[in-house]
């Protein structure tokens, strides 16, 4: 094909490209944008050209291995809805806007420690991103026929692709100054290539399969009459099985700590909920992406068996082999979106960390102190954009000078393991509250040497295609030192070494260091809040220990110098509102203090955020156990506030109620007494009758008081009880003969049966006043006439029994516990408003609970309640 | 003669009301709930209702909710009387369609008027 169509294929494809990030970023709200699915898609970025071609490769050399890849992410993606939930909360809660920001805050805001991060992060990324350029360049070759690759930089299409790359990465990224803001451009181009590349891998796929072959089982067949298929195929028993395993922890720490995949995941998260989506459709995807890819390297081996074809170009030669370039074209394509979306947000996420974790916290903080925030931006800024270029150019080089020789998945692998070093420090962060900033620097450290030990020396060497003495018998001849066998070890291929005896090193120390050396109180005081995220994110700025002296003025000054007047004018206005803090405040305290750094941070890193506010306020040292302390009464104090509240309204509903009840008889009495006082024709009886209700409603008012009174002593134990050893009989019968008249009235028949010879300790008028009330409530729902109240004792070794029952018409179900409430009324009543205030039962249970026992309702059939109270023997 | 219907299951207060308003010649009924009011004003047409509030089983709410929604019943007068006195609870009253809302205790005097009222 030629190279003036494939070019202009290209510049039309990265027109799109650039169209839609433009479109997005111009309509950064509409639904289009902001929605689960752009954001699962974007995720996709994990599939790079590695996965495009390598896989191909890898599966064409070494059978299912490649799986592994996947299976990684497959495996740990559903448990993101906590995990990964977890994380993006710490992340927005503190402006994180990249992992070093992230393990640097966990550890203090430790400036050396997202320093390391970055510079780890750099060493492993750049290698792979020349990856991505070696595929463009490569594929583009294939297709255009050009058998040399040119040594002039100058005729080399591939760095032009580059450059444009790096002007989209550095227009789109670095819109704003604070990182924390979403590339809704980027992220929605990303997206569009996710849906590209897979269409255009299943298209070939299919081609492949169904095409060139006649459907799965024709592949599997010609494929399996091969030489050494069958090994391929299997996982080679115990020791296969170990590789498998540790690619597959490889590949599950990469989806997470990636920059590239954190930048997706975490810093371009608009919504939480967005993960539920995330944990069915993103392993769907993975495993959409993956159907073909063993029948596209068994069709090669079976086409291209004795040719001289690279198995990493398969995908592309199927096509072209078969004289279809259009098809070619297609294929091209795919791997170079995925290329592309890899190289802009890979360089996006390392220019963030690069910017806020290595260059301006080491360089620019003084330069920053001191100048307007107009120069502060645009300085923030044009540190982004520099590193992005220099970050696509380095690559470039280094695809230039290094790579050209080895396959995609090698190099890749190298990289994840790289990454790998961080995971200790970051899950460690996550779970540990010990974990210290000491033991992360440490671990990270000795995990990189022994992973340039045990993998990128020897594979460098391995690429020179040179037999060396030190792969085969290690340093000075020492056979332990063998740096694919390191002590001994024989059981692994390269790469799941490497990642095991670097792990285990870098754990070691983590742990050791951790335990050993006791962090400061600010590390400490960061790892509760990363550890115990939960309790702690409902605390906001409260969840920050410190102490000191500190100016608004000054904090405000600093603020300024970033965000420019009028956005830390409106920042500040809210944070008064939110604590409800006087606008005029001079001293500033704690919460301002934590949140003038979460602002900074995402412009400038958690590191020198720290760095500049500390520089204006005055801090003193608190001890660890302090730290602790202050957290945990900050914690209780939020709680029991919330109960004070609770209570409060509670109180306010009891007021609320005993003003009604005390407003209804005055109005009787207020009404009757009007009409007696401005008509003197009222006749004689009903003056009478008029009276005798005034006095019987201001005897109603009374006893609702004393009633109210008795509760309120009651439930606030202002009044002790008057405990004595008395006999349950003799209490019995004294409160039956306070209620006789009122039984006698209605015709009323009252039994008391059971053991009840028995002497108990109580407060023998307290549950004589429980008794009456119990009676007269039985009396008052007992049938008129008919009635009969039956009073049961019940003793065995540990308590007394009482009960009440009447014949009357029982107590609706679900009224037996509601009965019990202050100033309830049963539904079941007559209209006649019964003489009562509401709070006979409320008293009971009260008086009961006061002794330490209980009391509930049931009904009894036929028909009628039951009233229970019991008392323990053992009051105490 | 007018007709009033007076809804409330305090006896005392419906004594009281009940004199008042007998002698300014109004024909009185009396509802001790929520359920007897409906059935009360379906039969006999009052034409105004002092309805209390907080009743058991059918409240004054229920009454006056019915009452709008009956094509028979929609043009009787209501007027709350409740000792719900906080302000939310009297623009509630009177957004559920009541013409009047008097809070408890109330002046004899100060409730034949707004009753006449009403009724001019």
């Amino acid at each position: 094909m030629s190279n003036f169509l494939v070019i202009s294929v290209i510049l039309v494809y990265l027109a799109v490209i650039f169209y839609v990030a433009y479109w997005a970023e111009k309509n950064a709200k509409s639904k289009w944008v902001n929605n689960p699915y752009v954001y699962t898609l974007s995720l996709a970025v994990y599939c790079t050209a590695w996965t495009y071609y390598g896989s191909v490769g890898l599966a064409a050399t070494s059978g299912l291995k490649f799986l592994t890849i996947y299976l990684g992410p497959i495996i740990i993606i559903p448990t993101w809805i906590i995990l990964m939930r977890k994380i993006i909360r710490i992340s927005k809660g503190n402006k994180i806007s990249s992992l070093a920001d992230f393990i640097s805050l966990r550890y203090g805001n430790d400036r050396f420690l997202g320093a390391l991060v970055t510079v780890v992060c750099v060493l492993a990324i750049v290698p792979y991103i020349s990856l991505q350029l070696k595929a463009i360049s490569e594929t583009y070759n294939v297709i255009t026929n050009h058998t040399v690759i040119s040594s002039s930089i100058i005729y080399d299409t591939t760095f032009y692709i580059a450059i444009l790359l790096a002007i989209f990465a550095a227009f789109f990224g670095t819109q704003h100054t604070d990182a924390t803001e979403r590339h809704k451009g980027i992220i929605t181009a990303v997206a569009l290539e996710s849906i590209i590349k897979l269409v255009f891998f299943l298209v070939i796929g299919i081609y492949v399969t169904f095409y060139l072959f006649n459907g799965p089982s024709d592949i599997y067949n010609q494929a399996s009459l091969l030489p050494g298929f069958e090994e391929q195929q299997t996982i080679n028993g115990i020791e296969g099985g170990f590789n498998w395993f540790f690619l597959s922890l490889l590949s599950m720490t990469a989806i997470m700590l990636l920059p590239r995949q954190f930048q997706v995941t975490v810093v371009e998260n608009e919504r939480e909920k967005y993960l539920k989506k995330v944990t069915w459709l993103f392993p769907l995807y993975l495993l959409l992406f993956n159907i073909f890819v063993i029948f596209i390297a068994w069709g090669g081996n079976v086409i291209f068996h004795n040719k001289q074809v690279d198995a990493d170009l398969f995908t592309l030669m199927l096509p072209l082999n078969n004289g279809n370039e259009i098809l070619a074209l297609v294929v091209f394509l795919g791997g170079f979106s995925a290329a592309i979306s890899m190289v802009v947000i890979s360089t996006l996420a390392l220019s963030t960390m690069l910017s806020n974790n290595l260059i301006i916290p080491y360089g620019f903080l003084k330069k920053y102190s001191k100048s307007e925030s107009e120069e502060n931006t645009g300085s923030i800024k044009k540190i982004r954009r520099v590193a992005i270029f220099s970050l696509i150019v380095l690559a470039y080089f280094f695809y230039r000078s290094f790579t050209l020789d080895r396959s995609l998945v090698s190099i890749g692998l190298i990289s994840f393991v790289l990454i790998a070093q961080l995971a200790p420090a970051f899950f460690g962060g996550l779970i540990w509250r010990r974990g210290s900033s000491k033991g992360a620097i440490y671990g990270i450290i000795i995990g990189f040497f022994i992973t340039v030990y045990t993998l990128v020396i020897p594979f460098s060497i391995d690429s020179q295609l040179i037999t060396s003495s030190f792969v085969n018998e290690g340093i000075l001849g020492l056979n332990f030192l063998k740096p694919y066998e390191l002590f001994g070890l024989q059981l692994f291929e390269p790469v799941p070494h490497a990642f095991f005896w670097s792990l285990f090193f870098n754990i070691i120390v983590y742990a050791i260091y951790s335990v050993s050396v006791v962090g400061n109180y600010r590390e400490r005081n960061f790892a509760e809040m990363f550890v115990d995220s939960t309790k702690y994110a409902a605390l906001h700025e409260d969840a920050y220990v410190w102490k000191g002296e500190a100016y608004v003025k000054d904090l405000r000054k600093v603020l300024t110098r970033f965000l420019g007047e009028n956005r830390t004018e409106r920042a500040l206005n809210l944070f008064y509102m939110k604590y409800n803090i006087d606008k005029n405040t001079q001293l500033a305290d704690a919460r301002l203090v934590n949140f003038s750094e979460k602002l900074l941070t995402g412009s400038i890193g958690s590191a020198s955020s720290r760095i500049l506010i500390s520089s204006v306020v005055k801090e003193e040292e608190i001890s660890l156990p302090e730290v602790l302390n202050i957290l945990d009464e900050t914690q209780k104090a939020k709680e029991s506030n919330k109960e004070l509240k609770e209570r409060d309204k509670q109180k306010d509903e009891f007021l609320d109620t005993v003003a009604h009840e005390l407003k209804t008889p005055i109005t009787s009495i207020k009404a009757l007494s009007e009409i007696l006082l401005e008509n003197d024709d009222v006749d004689n009886t009903t003056k009478n009758k008029f009276l005798s209700s005034i006095l019987t409603e201001s005897e109603r008012i009374s006893r609702l008081i004393n009633n109210i009174l008795d509760l309120e002593k009651l439930a606030t134990g202002k009044e002790k009880l008057d405990l004595k050893l008395n006999f349950i009989e003799s209490t019995i019968d004294k409160s039956i003969n306070s209620v006789a008249q009122l039984a006698l009235n209605k015709g009323i028949k009252i039994n008391s049966v059971g053991n009840k010879n028995e002497e108990v300790l109580y407060d023998e008028d307290r549950i004589q006043q429980v008794l009456i009330n119990l009676l007269s409530n039985a009396i008052k729902f007992s049938q008129e006439n008919n009635g009969v109240v039956s009073v049961y004792t019940y003793v065995n070794q540990n308590k007394i029994e009482v009960s009440v029952e009447d014949n009357g018409g029982g107590i609706e179900n679900d009224e037996l516990i509601s009965i019990f409430n202050k100033f309830y009324q049963s539904k079941n009543q007559t209209i006649l408003k019964p003489v009562g205030s509401g709070l006979g039962l409320a008293i009971s249970k009260q008086i009961i609970e006061t002794h330490n026992g209980k009391i509930w309702a049931e009904n009894i059939k036929p028909h009628g309640a039951r009233l229970t109270f019991m008392l323990p023997l053992n009051i105490n | 003669m007018k007709k009033i219907l007076i809804v409330d299951d305090e006896p005392n207060i419906v004594m009281s009301l009940e004199y008042i308003f007998s002698k300014e010649n109004f024909e009185v009924f009396i509802a001790r709930d929520g359920a007897e009011a409906i059935e009360i004003a379906e039969l006999n047409m009052p034409d105004i209702i002092l309805l209390d509030i907080m009743m058991p089983n059918v409240d004054g709410y229920q009454v006056l909710k019915f009452l709008k929604e009956s094509h028979k019943l929609n043009d009787i007068k209501v007027i709350f009387l409740s000792a719900k006195n906080k302000v939310s609870d009297i623009e509630l009253g009177l957004q559920l369609g009541a013409d009047k809302y008097i809070t408890k205790p109330f002046s004899t005097k100060k409730i034949v008027k707004e009753v006449q009222d009403l009724l001019k």
